[in-house]
């Protein structure tokens, strides 16, 4: 008898009319996990989290929160759950703690537990000063946390948000790091978040990677990197208006290296770049603007998958 | 997986919401909001009592109430109309705030608890149904102001008589909210469907002046019977009124049915989750 793990997608897939937004998703979150899944918009990251948090049936295949169906036992998943939504959903004519009060009572905590719990998650993400402040006064990143106490309030197993970052500043966003850390540290919770900051996926344990509705990578930020090849050489050409086409062919015939060209820059995958640099020099004096050696990032990893760029997702693909 | 088990070993789930807890904090939230928009309270209240006044003081000369006692003028004639339209007012713009909640992403955080879809549909109908009838109420105190003595009998029954048609067009709103994108489109829904039903229930003009199709579309409109109620209750004394309005157990009976087929709807509404909507 193993426990069912926290999220079980099997096959998932959705159709909006003729858009293929999901087209066959299957992986596993495991307890105690963050999970992140990253992916451009229109990358169909959305709506998974719209089925996993019972927003939404499945079109195909299924999706198990703790062994229960999101679509057959939504009542089930519901009480085991904590969503936190791109928008914080919180009504700014109520204070702060009428809103978690309200919340509360829409899980099913009255009287004195009610109580107890808003005061808890008040006193734990630092808001019990603003707790009578109207929330259409709070700032954006205080209104995310409110909205985090107020995900949380129940106790869920599995807490859910949809682009937590989106819309914070870098400090706001440490922050809400922070008190996801803090919080974690207190009770076993499993941590399920959307991001298109690919960035934030090396603040998961493990990431999923979707494009176009398909999971293109899904292993440890770490070991994806590793796929990679040790460093990212991006070669920057002096202008000569075929957007680096002909430079990368250069580069291809001369070292026998596989590359990439992505906004009129050649990128090229190497296991010790530093000592592609010089070379590079050496056969196209004159030719070149700029060279970069770095280690592999999230994005490269997606780079390297799809063909294109992160923020570069076609049209069609991004229409949602 | 093949061998897993559903739950087991996850922490307790939080415990299953009941039906009242849940449908009196979200009928709270209502009161709450409409007490803090102050100018919500103008809306809905002053704009059917500047009607009443210039379509009293319009049409006082040119109007008499069939049968009628001499003196009576079209300012009392048309109180309960007014009143039935404050209703609508309050009621059907309270189920706007469902449009609001969906776009401000608040709506999505009460779908994703784990209440019953009925309580999310007694909360909003009854917490427009209490802002609606609290209203009528503050407005029904101006009625002896319109010549309309209030004795006991008359509040109870207009009480009861509002709160039927409270609950059944605070239902209509939220059907129409329910699936609606744009808070553009209720309006339109409000100009096009709402307003003419108010126009053709008696509230305006009697019945028996009507042409015949426009008498058998009134006889048809389900909201013709909460204005007779309110009518009946508001004309307890002049008995001309009374003789041609349906009797008093139709009206009520006719308001009850249209209350629990529209929150009926709004229930099954509700309950369907939507499967194409980005």
């Amino acid at each position: 008898m193993t426990p069912s793990p926290p999220v079980l997608v099997d096959g998932l897939a959705h159709r909006y009319g003729s858009r293929q937004a999901l087209a066959g998703i299957t992986f596993q979150v495991e307890a105690g996990e963050i999970f992140g899944l990253l992916g451009p918009n229109g990358s169909g990251k959305t709506t998974l989290f719209r089925i996993l948090s019972t927003l939404m049936p499945p079109g195909a295949g299924r999706a198990l929160i703790f062994g229960f169906d999101v679509a057959a036992q939504p009542a089930d998943v519901r009480r085991r759950i904590g969503v936190v939504f791109q928008s914080p959903a919180l009504d700014g004519h109520l204070t702060v703690a009428e809103n978690l009060r309200h919340h509360a009572r829409l899980q099913g905590l009255g009287g004195a537990q009610r109580r107890q719990r808003v005061d808890e998650a008040l006193a734990a993400l630092g808001l019990a000063e603003r707790a009578d402040d109207a929330v259409k006064t709070l700032s954006g990143g205080l209104r995310r946390r409110v909205d985090l106490a107020r995900g949380l309030l129940h106790d869920p197993s599995l807490l859910i948000l949809d682009e937590p970052s989106t819309g914070l500043d870098p400090g706001a966003r440490r922050q809400l790091w922070q008190h996801l850390d803090t919080v974690r540290g207190r009770r076993p919770l499993t941590i399920l978040l959307t991001s298109h900051f690919m960035e934030e996926g090396d603040r998961c344990q493990r990431v999923a990677i979707l494009d176009a509705g398909r999971l293109v990578a899904l292993d440890t930020p770490a070991a994806l990197r590793k796929t990679v090849g040790g460093s990212v050489v991006t070669v920057r050409g002096e202008e000569d208006g075929d957007g680096g086409e002909a430079l990368a062919a250069a580069i291809r015939k001369r070292f026998q290296l596989e590359t990439q060209v992505l906004d009129g820059s050649v990128r090229i995958a190497h296991p010790e770049g530093a000592t592609l640099v010089p070379r590079l020099a050496a056969a196209f004096p004159g030719r070149l603007a700029s060279v970069s050696v770095q280690s592999p990032t999230l994005e490269d990893v997606f780079i390297q998958r799809t063909g294109h760029g992160f923020h570069m997702a076609s049209p069609a693909e991004a229409g949602q | 997986m093949s061998h897993a088990v559903q739950g087991a070993d996850a922490p307790a789930p939080a415990p299953r919401p009941g039906l009242i807890g849940p449908t009196l904090g979200l009928l709270q939230r209502e009161v709450i909001r409409f007490v803090r928009q102050r100018s919500r309270l103008f809306s809905a209240l002053g704009q059917p009592v500047l009607f009443w006044l210039l379509l009293g003081s319009g049409f006082g000369a040119s109007f008499t109430p069939p049968g009628a006692p001499p003196g009576t003028g079209y300012m009392t004639w048309v109180f309960p109309g007014i009143l039935v339209l404050v209703l609508l007012f309050t009621a059907v713009f309270s189920t706007i705030s469902i449009i609001e909640d969906r776009q401000a992403g608040f709506l999505q955080a009460v779908l994703v608890a784990p209440v019953p879809r009925l309580a999310i549909v007694l909360g909003k109908v009854l917490g427009g149904t209490v802002l609606a009838v609290a209203q009528g109420a503050l407005l029904l105190l101006a009625a002896p102001l319109a010549g309309i003595p209030l004795t006991p009998a008359a509040v109870g029954l207009a009480l009861v008589a509002m709160v039927g048609a409270a609950l059944a067009l605070t239902s209509v709103g939220v059907c129409m909210a329910w699936r609606m994108e744009s808070t553009q489109g209720f309006h339109m829904v409000m100009n096009l469907l709402l307003l003419p039903m108010w126009l053709l229930s008696g509230a305006f003009f009697p019945l028996e002046g009507a042409p015949s199709w426009m008498r058998l579309g009134m006889e048809m409109n389900p909201l013709t019977y909460g204005v007779a109620a309110l009518r009946r209750a508001l004309s307890w004394s002049t008995p001309a009124v009374l003789d041609a309005l349906p009797p008093l157990g139709v009206s009520l009976g006719v308001t009850a049915l249209f209350a629990a087929a529209a929150l009926g709807t709004a229930v099954l509404l509700v309950r369907a989750r939507p499967g194409t909507a980005p």
